[in-house]
């Protein structure tokens, strides 16, 4: 026997441990959970299952959840687009405080996220005031601290950088040769963007928005410390904490079954970014070929 | 022979990479392997380090046969392509690393380490990180690690392909006269047959895993044996209907190739031409390029392009100028082989024309004749 | 985070633009004219950019801030000296802590797995990777909870061990290490699929094993992305509230109550003080983790740049 012959045979086998290693890994930390969620949901029957998600809080919940989602998908990706350009296609001082500041949702906890609105348009908040006068003299009374546009926000705050961190990896290896070349030929900012710039950052956009939607759909800690109203402002992952916490095994199986809509979704998700992520690799093949 | 392969052959799946290379190179010489991207060359280099197996064939180094050694134990040095320093060693780390795996004397290593320090004269970088050199000092680090282990056989893969023009002529002639000094058998990669000619002993000439030709520089260039060599090296423009100029007559062959040093661009009006013009053929000049220390015209003979040179010292011309063109001889091909073709005519004429070359090549002379 | 790569290289345009900068003041200087760029919309791009990172991100912290600074100094020490609160940082820094310890150990191992062999379901296991990023949390916790718990799917074998896992420190850690694996991964795999193997090559031919070769030339070269992925790891399982907040069972008595979970209680509360001087200490964490990655990641780029 050779070397090339051993030293495949000793590779070989830490290739079969590390692997075996990786798979029980995922197996245990990752997909394990994923069925459990469903097997749970499922423990008293399918009968149940729909019974326990068609009440009327799970609705409003649904509602209030996709509204929170919509808003926020749209708000930060208009935001992701944005920052992506400017970030890539211009040299300015600052541009790495900037990206930094772009990234700070992703390290802080979301249930500080929620502080930081309460202490702005809470009872205490120095904008409590202005909002106050506001109200007054429009007779309206819109709140933020414990209604919808507190949850919205809430959203929107931790899912901010979804969107633009997918983005400017591809815009930074993209350059901006092909902006310059068209801005000389006299074309405007908003025809560069769209003719030159987006069609590179389609995928990663679209890859953005899912994981965003992901994020959105199950944001917790934040949306938690500004919403208080069971039926009205509550979320989906709201709504299981408070059937979870109920604690009878009738309400955590339909915490479970709650959960079991936000794991269908997640999966989808998985399925999606992997599609798209796959998509993209095949047209670099392409391209390179 | 100090390296000899035998009879190798390497496939990647359907493709061949190497089809039966046969060579032997000799203890002490400096060796090219020559060929286009994707001719094999790389591949043979990688074999005789180790770096990859043959399917088929011997690899000798020094009467051993070593298809069975490890790389480590074959007494190589291999310098990369873009030398994969390692980057979060010192210029020392480096040079030692090799030493250290060797299980030698800290003392000895230090001594060995600062011995190739000054040979390479790296002298006083030995604390820096490679991203802190230059392209030249990298590869300065990266021969000495090579060369650490005291090797008897060092492999060079495309050694100047990561340094820009500037730099990479004065590296070319440093590392020749390096490997001289330390007196150690080298092989190294390159597609530059600049780069071969002016730093190798030996050329090796390969193409679609194939061995075309082995020879001195001066071989390869005067007597290349097969179509892809005589194409390859020089200055070449390949001509199909070469038999329509005066003096060649059509024999089997598919092509020919002709050198500008293989021609003469004059003036009607030139007396030291007077005799010739008969036997020359009629051409325009269609493009003129400066190379610093000549014009290198394009002419076109009714329809066929050639490429010749011209001195400085001779008298101006201008693109759109008709002029004669004398052509002293070609490389004529067929399928297999190269062969040298010269001018029937001037032969017939008993006319020496190694004489009259060299003649014509004294510039004081040209200027003299205007 | 899977751009660490391209912070690095934000980092390396940025230096440029530094540079262009100087030649276009310089510029500047001498024609006494505004410099254009050639590209339009920076104005407009900046505006827009300026204000929602101000009204969404900037001013909401700048509030919280600018309570806790308002804050006397014996209400906050007062507040901070009480022993649940230190108790809870304290569980919090260390389970997140030990979380990413084991998530380098195995993410690494994933990375280097994903990156470097190939088997049937490798795609699979990629996308899996990033459940945790796609499941909501609060799923996780319940989850998690659930299947640990000793009546569990795996808390009831592991309690016939001597095990028990939800309601301890150690469900703590189960949870954090759900929550940041994909950090680590991420962090790591894009370093090593642009690995060359010319280094590899490099250290055999100079007779190293494969083990040599992975701690003396491959480990150094992963050791930033490593390092990066343990602290976003580790920032993320610090602030963590959803995951692990029905796994930990939030006993003041066996301490496993986690800091998310005390700033909850203090605005369930009312306590506004309470939750904003125990933020300002979290945000200054989390500061000083974020400068410590991009630190780490500005020292790697010098380190590999134009090399």
């Amino acid at each position: 026997m050779n070397w090339v012959e051993e030293n495949k045979k000793k590779a070989g086998k830490t290739k079969v441990i590390l692997i075996i290693i990786s798979v029980l890994f995922v197996f245990f930390m990752l997909v394990f959970p994923l069925v459990s969620v469903i097997a749970n949901s499922l423990k008293e029957g399918f009968g149940y299952y729909i019974q326990s998600l068609n009440t009327k809080y799970v609705k409003s919940a649904l509602l209030v959840t996709l509204l929170a989602t919509v808003i926020a998908v749209i708000v930060n990706t208009f935001f992701g687009l944005l920052a992506g350009w400017l970030l890539t296609k211009f040299s300015f001082k600052g541009k790495q405080v900037l990206a930094t500041l772009i990234d700070i949702p992703f390290s802080i906890s979301p249930v500080i996220a929620g502080l930081a609105f309460i202490m702005t348009f809470g009872r205490l908040g120095w904008a409590n005031p202005i909002l106050e006068s506001i109200n007054q003299a429009l007779g309206t009374d819109i709140q933020i601290v414990f209604a919808l546009p507190g949850v919205v926000l809430a959203t929107i705050f931790v899912t901010f950088p979804f969107v633009s961190r997918e983005i400017i990896p591809v815009l930074n290896t993209q350059g901006k040769d092909e902006e310059e070349a068209a801005a000389l030929m006299g074309a405007g900012g908003f025809t560069i963007f769209r003719k030159i710039t987006f069609p590179h950052i389609k995928w990663a956009t679209i890859y953005g928005v899912i994981l965003c939607t992901a994020r959105a759909l199950g944001e917790f800690g934040a949306v938690a410390a500004l919403s208080k109203t069971r039926g009205k402002t509550f979320t989906l992952p709201l709504e299981i904490d408070a059937l979870y916490l109920a604690g009878s095994s009738d309400s955590i199986t339909a915490a479970f079954s709650v959960s079991s809509l936000l794991v269908i979704i997640a999966i989808i998700v998985l399925i999606l970014r992997n599609f798209f992520e796959h998509s993209e690799k095949v047209k670099g093949e392409k391209k390179e070929g | 022979m100090y390296v000899e392969l035998k009879g190798i052959n390497k496939n990647y799946g359907d493709y061949q990479a190497t089809k039966d290379a046969n060579f032997g190179i000799e203890k002490g010489s400096l060796v090219a392997l020559l060929g286009p991207s994707g001719s094999g060359k790389t591949t043979i280099l990688r074999m005789i380090a180790g770096l990859e197996t043959p399917d088929s064939g011997d690899i000798i180094i020094d009467g051993k046969r070593v298809n069975d050694i490890a790389p480590a134990d074959r007494g190589i040095g291999f310098v990369f392509q873009s030398y994969a320093l390692f980057r979060y060693m010192t210029v020392y780390e480096n040079i030692a690393f090799g030493l250290e795996l060797k299980k030698v004397p800290k003392a000895k290593i230090k001594e060995r380490v600062q011995e190739l320090l000054e040979l390479t004269s790296l002298k006083g970088l030995e604390d820096r990180y490679p991203n802190q050199l230059s392209g030249g000092q990298r590869q300065r680090v990266a021969f000495a690690r090579a060369l650490a282990p005291n090797p008897s056989l060092l492999l060079l893969d495309e050694p100047f392909a990561a340094i820009d023009a500037k730099v990479r002529q004065e590296l070319r002639t440093w590392l020749r006269k390096m490997i001289y000094k330390v007196g150690i058998t080298s092989i190294f990669v390159t597609h530059d047959q600049d780069e071969a000619v002016e730093v190798a002993d030996q050329i090796i000439v390969t193409n679609k895993g194939r061995i075309e030709q082995i020879g001195s520089p001066l071989d390869i260039y005067k007597n290349p044996e097969t179509p892809f060599v005589t194409e390859f090296i020089g200055q070449s423009s390949v001509i199909e209907d070469y038999h329509r100029f005066h003096g060649f007559e059509k024999g089997n062959y598919q092509g020919a190739v002709i050198r500008p040093e293989f021609v003469e661009v004059f003036k009607r009006d030139n007396r030291e031409f007077n005799n010739y013009i008969d036997l020359s053929e009629e051409g325009e000049i269609i493009d003129i390029l400066f190379r610093g220390n000549s014009l290198e015209l394009t002419v076109d003979l009714h329809g066929v392009m050639i490429t010749a040179h011209r001195s400085l010292e001779r008298r101006e011309v201008k693109v759109g100028e008709k002029v004669r063109v004398l052509i002293y001889r070609l490389f004529a091909f067929d399928e297999d082989r190269a062969y040298l073709l010269e001018n029937e005519n001037l032969k017939g004429r008993n006319i020496n024309i190694d004489n009259l070359e060299s003649y014509l090549y004294n510039e004081e002379y040209d200027f003299f004749v205007i | 985070m899977e751009d660490n790569q391209e912070v690095v290289k934000t980092e390396l345009n940025n230096s440029e633009g530094a540079s262009n900068e100087v030649e276009e003041t310089s510029k500047k200087r001498k024609t006494g004219k505004k410099t254009k760029r050639v590209i339009p919309g920076f104005g407009l791009s900046m505006g827009i950019v300026l204000a929602m990172l101000s009204i969404i991100i900037l001013i909401p912290l700048a509030s919280v801030l600018g309570y806790a600074f308002r804050l006397k100094p014996s209400d906050l020490s007062k507040i901070l000296s009480d022993s649940t609160v230190q108790w809870a940082f304290f569980t919090s820094i260390w389970t997140a802590f030990v979380a990413a310890v084991i998530n380098v150990i195995f993410g690494t191992i994933l990375a280097w797995v994903l990156v470097r062999y190939d088997f049937p379901g490798k795609r699979i296991i990629d996308g899996l990777i990033e459940v945790p990023f796609t499941l909501p949390t609060a799923v996780a916790g319940i989850t998690l909870s659930k299947m640990y718990s000793t009546t569990g799917e795996i808390g009831k074998p592991l309690s016939k061990l001597g095990l028990k896992v939800s309601y301890t420190h150690l469900g703590l850690i189960v949870a954090l290490v759900f929550i940041g694996i994909p950090f680590v991964v991420r962090a790591i795999q894009p370093v090593l699929e642009k690995f060359d193997s010319q280094y590899e090559e490099a250290a055999y031919m100079l007779g190293a094993t494969s083990r040599t070769t992975f701690t003396r030339v491959i480990l150094p070269e992963l050791r930033p992305a490593m390092i990066t992925g343990f602290g976003l790891a580790f920032a993320r399982g610090i602030g963590e509230y959803g995951s692990v907040i029905y796994i930990s069972g939030n006993s003041a008595k066996e301490h496993t109550q986690v800091v998310s979970y005390i700033i909850m209680q203090k605005l369930e509360r009312l306590d506004y003080s309470g939750a904003t001087a125990i933020a300002l200490i979290m945000l200054i964490i989390s500061f000083l983790l974020l400068l410590f990655i991009n630190i780490v990641q500005v020292r790697q780029s010098r380190r590999t740049n134009n090399i």
